[in-house]
């Protein structure tokens, strides 16, 4: 079986103009949406109570509400989780700060299932969450702290396997790709938890992963096509890595498939993040990582010069 | 060419066989088991007790699958759930007190793997059902309970040698003593200084002499961490009354606790005992206000504010009792404390015990203040109630009562807590997760789906692709998916659900390094090579990617664990193990199986890796 069968080498780079051109609306665009309407964070990161009930059947959200409402409570929403039986219920964080805040939690979902019960005796707690807004905040500031990290120590390895252009045209390509993830959560209104998090990041490294491959092979061509110019070399590589490009991302995406499939309601946005990442990774790590690098001035010399100096210092 | 040495191809069966070792025991089930274990160190598990509730099972007609006893605990295996909670019940009733009567699940896979230290992963949580709580140790009640302990102290410093103070008090968390005459004030540095070395003095000369003392930084760095250490100790032993199997309770950062308790089907009492923060604390009555004898004694201080040196607080009948500021003893001096009836009048009391200081200091108390009143107060998170305040009848020490428990329940409890112990500080719980069994269950089943769903779709395509050596990849991937299980269990990494997803994805990333080699190989063919060459070549020109790519993964994996907490720690650990086993199992062991196919011929014509000649069809 075989679906690449690519005879030439295609010119990646003559559109390269047109692609970055997309890929800096897709950006805007992404970056005007968290900016508008910001990223829905789940309870992890802004503290507050999660509920998670079972009901024996088919639960109706609006009388929970009702039952909810009874009880004095106003901020919170109720919405159904994974199957139609299972119900979320997300209590807003009192604004009292330290213990009081957190007795006064424990109250809200004490009363909370007592109302449900009350309403509809087969209402099951399955699962409550209480975060304290420390705690989120802190949370806040290690993914972003990781975020920094994680680019940091790609750079680092980077410019010194490759050279320092490559490794900011792969840093610049995979935070574009993180960045847009960001936009489609911002722009649908997904929930931004811990999972979602520990998938931008996963995403951040396996991104790296397909610019570097890339690049290896760039590296290689820059030596055996001695003639060829800067695009015609990038081009050269590309095509040589796009099938391997595609069928690694088509299988990952398999696994992801599975996830979105067969994880159930709390690894949804977890494969969601991910299948936008492979998506944008594909995209990026080709068509935006490598304009990047020419533009940025990467040239057959930051590869072959260390080996020229040596034969010509050795001529008399 | 293409040929492994033998000694590769031991590493390789060794690698196999440690994994398929170790990674076997998460297939066998778990069996419900009752775990009966000592409270305390000088309660021994022996066989005495073995036979005693042997038999008292036997009489209530239950009868265990088998007894297991180790130096710590004796566990009764059962057939289900429901032998299991009878038995408890039972058992709770037989085993008396000294002894923690816990559900469990214990793996049943054959003793030999136990032996071996093969044990199966250990479910986080979300996976098994369970309350996780993060609790906040409040550090500044630490330091204030340190400064009053420096204040008493300096005070009777100052005491024994004689030295005249004008004043001596706190302020913040500094200690002020005043002086009027300035020899006084040298005697008092002397002698400060030599006795207390944990604080800094410092005179100040001004409208008044002084010295103003605080305690040392460092001194407040060990003591918080001191008062850190009590805590978790003292959680430790509220969570064995709760009768938890293998509960963790352990410091996370400076200032936090987390507690885990698997299994807990009523996180109501747990929070409960976890979260009371009660201690005993026991004062002199300040007499000198007090108008009669009854125990309406102070009344008139009812709407006024408690006047110098006492404090205020109210019985369990809502009555004003006033107390002298200073502290007999303090629950850090409880050595026991047990729930009993009162001979004389049929009252709940609690039995006490005192450490030998404890005793030493209320033997000493109660004869200074025969006739006085003395007050037993429990002190909970920001409420004091005074539990009793009897007039001293005769002295005594290290044994005593309190009464004034309204019913057994109230006494149980209240001995639960005090037996506890102190903690050092007060603690909010700022984090608390509720998992119910059934939902744990789910999410391991939803895991093992995705994992297995995205496996056999990879392996599909894998085959079809690339035929013989998509074959051979989908088992270095299925290796892969071996070792890391194994590994997971060797290490006894907590398995979360996003941990799950790690491991799905991990294995959906690591094919990479397989397509990387089979597309190689390919294109080594296509360019004229002999299949031997490609194969070598192949794998040798992939090798330098693989590491690339998988060494910047490894660089955001590590990230994570290092700034992650909770799910997303789970997800990294996962994530960096899958990665060192993929490339593992990438290169070594599908070169191994490769080698093993096609190394040993002279003369291959082609090799099955699908289509490698189109290009020349295209040439021609």
């Amino acid at each position: 079986m075989e679906f690449f069968k690519i005879r030439g080498t295609i010119p990646f780079m003559r559109h390269a103009l047109v692609f970055n051109v997309i890929s800096l609306i897709t950006f805007v665009l992404a970056v005007g949406f968290l900016i508008a309407k910001g990223l829905h964070f789940s309870i992890e990161f802004t503290g507050g109570t999660v509920m998670e009930v079972n009901y024996a059947k088919e639960a109706s959200p609006d009388r929970i509400r009702e039952a909810i409402q009874k009880t004095g409570l106003t901020d919170f929403t109720v919405q159904t989780f994974g199957t139609p039986r299972d119900v979320l219920i997300r209590l807003q964080l009192k604004q009292a700060e330290g213990q009081s805040q957190n007795v006064e939690m424990q109250k809200q979902s004490d009363t909370v299932m007592k109302a449900l019960k009350a309403e509809d005796p087969s209402a099951q707690l399955k699962r409550v969450e209480f975060v304290g807004g420390q705690v989120g905040k802190e949370l806040a500031a290690d993914g972003g702290l990781a975020l920094l990290f994680v680019c940091i120590g790609i750079v680092i390895y980077l410019a010194f396997r490759f050279e320092w252009r490559f490794a900011v045209a792969t840093i610049l390509a995979n935070l574009h790709d993180v960045v847009i993830i960001l936009g489609f959560f911002a722009a649908f209104g997904w929930e931004f938890s811990l999972p979602v998090l520990a998938a931008v990041l996963a995403i951040l490294g396996y991104s790296v992963n397909e610019s570097v491959v890339v690049f290896d092979r760039v590296r290689e061509n820059f030596k055996k096509l001695r003639k060829a110019s800067v695009p015609e070399v990038m081009d050269a590589s590309i095509t040589g890595t796009i099938s391997r490009t595609i069928i690694t991302h088509g299988c990952t995406q398999m696994m992801v498939l599975s996830i979105l499939i067969f994880g159930g309601a709390t690894l949804h946005y977890f494969a969601l993040a991910l299948t936008i990442g492979i998506c944008f990774g594909i995209y990026s790590s080709v068509l935006v990582a490598c304009p990047l690098a020419m533009y940025l001035g990467a040239s057959r010399e930051d590869f072959v010069k260390p080996e020229k100096k040596a034969a010509t210092a050795e001529m008399p | 060419m293409n040929r492994y040495p033998l000694w590769k191809y031991l590493v390789i069966a060794l690698a196999l066989v440690v994994g398929v070792i170790y990674a076997v025991p998460n297939l066998f089930g778990e069996v419900p088991v009752v775990q009966v274990s000592s409270s305390r160190t000088t309660i021994k598990i022996d066989e005495t007790l073995q036979a005693r509730l042997e038999g008292d099972l036997k009489a209530a007609n239950i009868t265990p699958q088998r007894v297991e006893r180790e130096d710590a605990a004796l566990r009764f295996f059962f057939a289900d759930t429901d032998v299991q909670l009878k038995a408890r019940e039972v058992l709770v009733a037989k085993a008396g007190t000294g002894y923690i009567v816990a559900l469990n699940l214990v793996s049943s896979s054959p003793k030999w793997l136990h032996a071996l230290g093969a044990n199966p992963m250990y479910l986080g949580l979300d996976l098994r059902g369970g309350v996780h709580f993060l609790l906040q140790v409040d550090m500044k009640s630490a330091v204030n309970k340190s400064v009053e302990r420096y204040l008493a102290d300096s005070r009777n410093a100052l005491r024994d040698k004689k030295i005249y103070y004008s004043g001596l008090g706190r302020e913040g968390e500094r200690i002020v003593i005043r002086f009027r005459e300035a020899d006084q004030r040298a005697a008092a540095m002397k002698q400060l200084a030599d006795q207390m070395p944990d604080l800094t003095l410092r005179e100040v000369e001004g409208e008044e002499s002084q010295i103003v003392a605080t305690i040392k930084p460092e001194v407040v760095k060990r003591e918080q961490e001191l008062a850190l250490q009590q805590n978790i100790q003292t959680l430790r032993n509220r969570v064995n009354e709760l009768g938890v199997a293998e509960p963790i309770v352990q410091q996370q950062g400076v200032d936090r606790i987390s507690v885990q308790l698997a299994g807990v089907q009523d996180p109501g009492r747990a929070k409960e005992i976890l979260g009371r923060t009660a201690t005993l604390e026991v004062r002199n009555v300040a007499e000198e206000y007090a108008a009669g004898s009854g125990q309406d004694a102070f009344f008139q201080f009812k709407d006024q504010p408690a006047p110098f040196n006492t404090e205020k607080y109210l019985d369990q009948e809502g009555r004003p009792v006033l107390v002298k500021k200073s502290l007999v003893i303090s629950g850090d001096r409880i050595r026991d404390a047990q729930p009993g009836f009162d001979q004389k009048n049929g009252g709940a009391v609690v039995s006490m015990n005192l450490d030998d200081t404890g005793g030493r200091i209320m033997r000493q108390n109660t004869r200074e203040n025969v006739k006085k009143r003395m007050a037993m107060m429990l002190v909970e998170k920001n409420s004091t109630t005074v539990l009793t305040w009897p007039v001293i009848q005769e002295e005594f020490g290290a044994r005593f009562q309190i009464s004034g428990m309204p019913d057994a329940t109230e006494a149980k409890n209240l001995a639960l807590l005090l037996r506890a112990g102190a903690l050092a500080a007060s603690m909010d719980i700022i984090e608390e997760r509720t998992v119910g069994p059934s939902l744990g269950a789910e999410n391991i089943q939803k895991g093992y789906r995705a994992v297995m769903g995205g496996f056999l779709l990879i392996a599909a395509f894998m085959i079809l692709y690339y035929m013989l050596f998509g074959l051979v990849s989908v088992l270095a991937l299925g290796a892969n998916l071996l070792f890391l299980v194994a590994i997971l269990s060797m290490m006894q990494v907590t398995l979360t659900l996003p941990g799950i997803a790690a491991i799905a994805l991990t294995l959906g990333m690591a094919i990479d390094a397989n397509v990387l080699i089979n597309e190689r190989v390919r294109e080594e063919v296509r360019s004229g090579m002999t299949p031997q060459m490609a194969i070598q070549a192949g794998y040798e020109r992939a090798f330098g990617t693989i590491l690339d790519s998988n060494v910047t993964t490894l660089i955001a994996g590590l990230a994570l664990l290092a700034f992650g907490s909770g799910p997303i720690k789970g997800f990294a650990v996962v994530h960096c193990l899958g990665i060192l086993t993929s490339i593992f199992s990438a290169v070594v062991v599908s070169r191994g199986i490769v080698n093993l196919i096609y190394g040993g011929r002279k003369k291959i014509g082609k090799i099955s890796i699908g289509n490698t000649t189109w290009e020349k069809k295209a040439g021609a």
